[in-house]
């Protein structure tokens, strides 16, 4: 049996990393498809906005942990054969997409229609609406849900390793089966998660206070 | 390349699949009320202790809130035991559970608690009612209406999050499909039928508990859940 020592503390470490790095990625992709279903959600032609809700309800409406299993066997069966790291993240970026969608959906619905109508009697397309009055409005007010929503993606990339990915976790797991210290490896891992997520959700609040004190005059 | 898809040997397993669903509806049903009632005892004691249990309660929902579900699950199943407590996975996967969502659920139900006006309060103590009954009554009860459809969505996520279980060995629903799979080694369709299963339990159970809100709380108008602000709008949340 091993002890738990500075070269486990060092793996554990990089792999807190890989983390973040999983992390960034997913959510950048998840934020594209995200911002993209959030507009279909928003889209005047029927089709489109069924087809994004129903996206999103089914995604709400699954453990992550399924949305990974179908992601990874799902590109594989089609015989895209990605390595680990891709294949974590894309499958935690169909899982964000959904949320960040749904989130940014309602804060374009919190900009006042009124904008919608000022500016379309200004002969603006949707485009320019989108680019020029409603979404600069959105995206402040959905600061504070977003990164919230980071904390909980943090959190969730703790399960990526049933698709064969080292992560924080995971490397939590290896180190704990050598050396069979639960409490001082978990307590650790959990420490590192926790001062991760930690300022990142003191930072949405805070967000909150601000926005919400611009909100009240 | 041809896309086959054979259900056939999974659906030969569908006891296994069935007493999964079973073993996942109990224990999220455990942990609905036992988490539901640890978040009730944190937000009194919050309310009516003194300001260092306060103090606790804040630094406990903190702590859940923000490591991995899996993290607390794995200290509780492979640590308690180095304690000299031993218990079954599904013990330890209700245990985990019962202290995740009682943190998420503390944080619900106080934002309810602090939405309460000032003068009701007053009007409770004005008809001689005791600190507790104040609580209870009038405090407590009308936060819950308020924030009942967080509650629930919060609920729902915790269903959904019991399948992390699955990483201790618990043959709840994604255990079972995890076995099913090592046995038939049909992955890709296991996990479609488990994922509609879930999809299924997911809408069912949310609109239970929608029913149940209303059944519950008949006098509760939109206006009032809407005012309450708990909404974790970051859903997903475990």
């Amino acid at each position: 049996m091993e002890t738990f020592g500075f070269p486990e503390m060092m793996f554990i470490l990089r792999s807190a990393g890989w983390t973040l790095l999983l992390t960034a990625l997913a959510f950048t992709l998840g934020g594209v498809m995200g911002g993209g279903l959030a507009i279909l959600r928003l889209s005047q032609n029927v089709f489109l906005r069924t087809l994004a809700s129903g996206y999103i309800l089914v995604i709400q409406s699954i453990p992550v942990l399924m949305v990974l299993f179908m992601s990874y066997y799902g590109l594989s069966m089609f015989g895209i054969e990605l390595p680990s790291f891709f294949a974590a993240s894309a499958s935690l970026a169909v899982y964000a997409s959904a949320y960040l969608a749904e989130i940014w959906r309602g804060s374009i619905q919190s900009v006042p229609f009124q904008q919608w109508e000022a500016s379309s009697s200004l002969a603006m397309s949707r485009a320019q609406q989108y680019r020029y009055i409603i979404l600069p409005q959105a995206i402040r007010i959905s600061l504070p849900p977003t990164v919230g929503f980071l904390v909980q993606l943090v959190k969730n990339t703790s399960i990526v390793s049933v698709v064969g990915f080292v992560e924080l976790s995971r490397a939590g797991t290896l180190v704990n089966n050598a050396t069979f210290r639960p409490f001082q490896v978990f307590g650790v891992v959990a420490a590192i998660y926790f001062a991760i997520c930690f300022p990142l959700s003191r930072l949405s609040r805070h967000l909150e206070k601000v926005m919400n004190a611009s909100r009240n005059h | 390349m041809k896309l086959v898809l054979n259900f056939d040997p999974v659906w030969a397993e569908l006891d296994m699949i069935l007493d999964g669903v079973l073993l996942t509806i109990g224990l999220s049903a455990a942990a609905i009320l036992l988490g539901s009632a640890l978040a009730v005892l944190l937000v009194a004691l919050k309310s009516l202790g003194p300001r260092w249990v306060g103090f606790c309660v804040d630094a406990y929902v903190e702590l859940m809130r923000n490591t991995p579900f899996l993290i607390q699950l794995f200290m509780i199943f492979f640590g308690l035991p180095l304690l000299g407590i031993k218990m079954s996975g599904a013990a330890a996967g209700l245990l985990a559970m019962t202290m995740n969502l009682g943190a998420y659920a503390t944080e619900i139900i106080r934002a309810g608690v602090d939405s309460t006006h000032k003068s009701q309060l007053e009007a409770g103590v004005s008809l001689a009612l005791t600190r507790l009954q104040v609580f209870r009554y009038v405090v407590l009860k009308p936060a819950f209406a308020k924030v009942w459809p967080a509650l629930s969505s919060q609920f729902v996520l915790m269903m959904l999050a019991s399948s992390i279980c699955s990483f201790i060995s618990v043959a709840e629903l994604s255990g079972a499909a995890a076995i099913i799979e090592s046995r038939t080694f049909r992955s890709f369709e296991t996990y479609i039928i488990v994922t509609i299963v879930y999809l299924a339990l997911a809408l069912v159970l949310k609109s239970s508990l929608l029913a149940l809100g209303k059944w519950l709380f008949p006098n509760a108008s939109g206006m009032e859940r809407a005012e309450a602000k708990a909404t974790p709008a970051i859903a997903g949340a475990v």
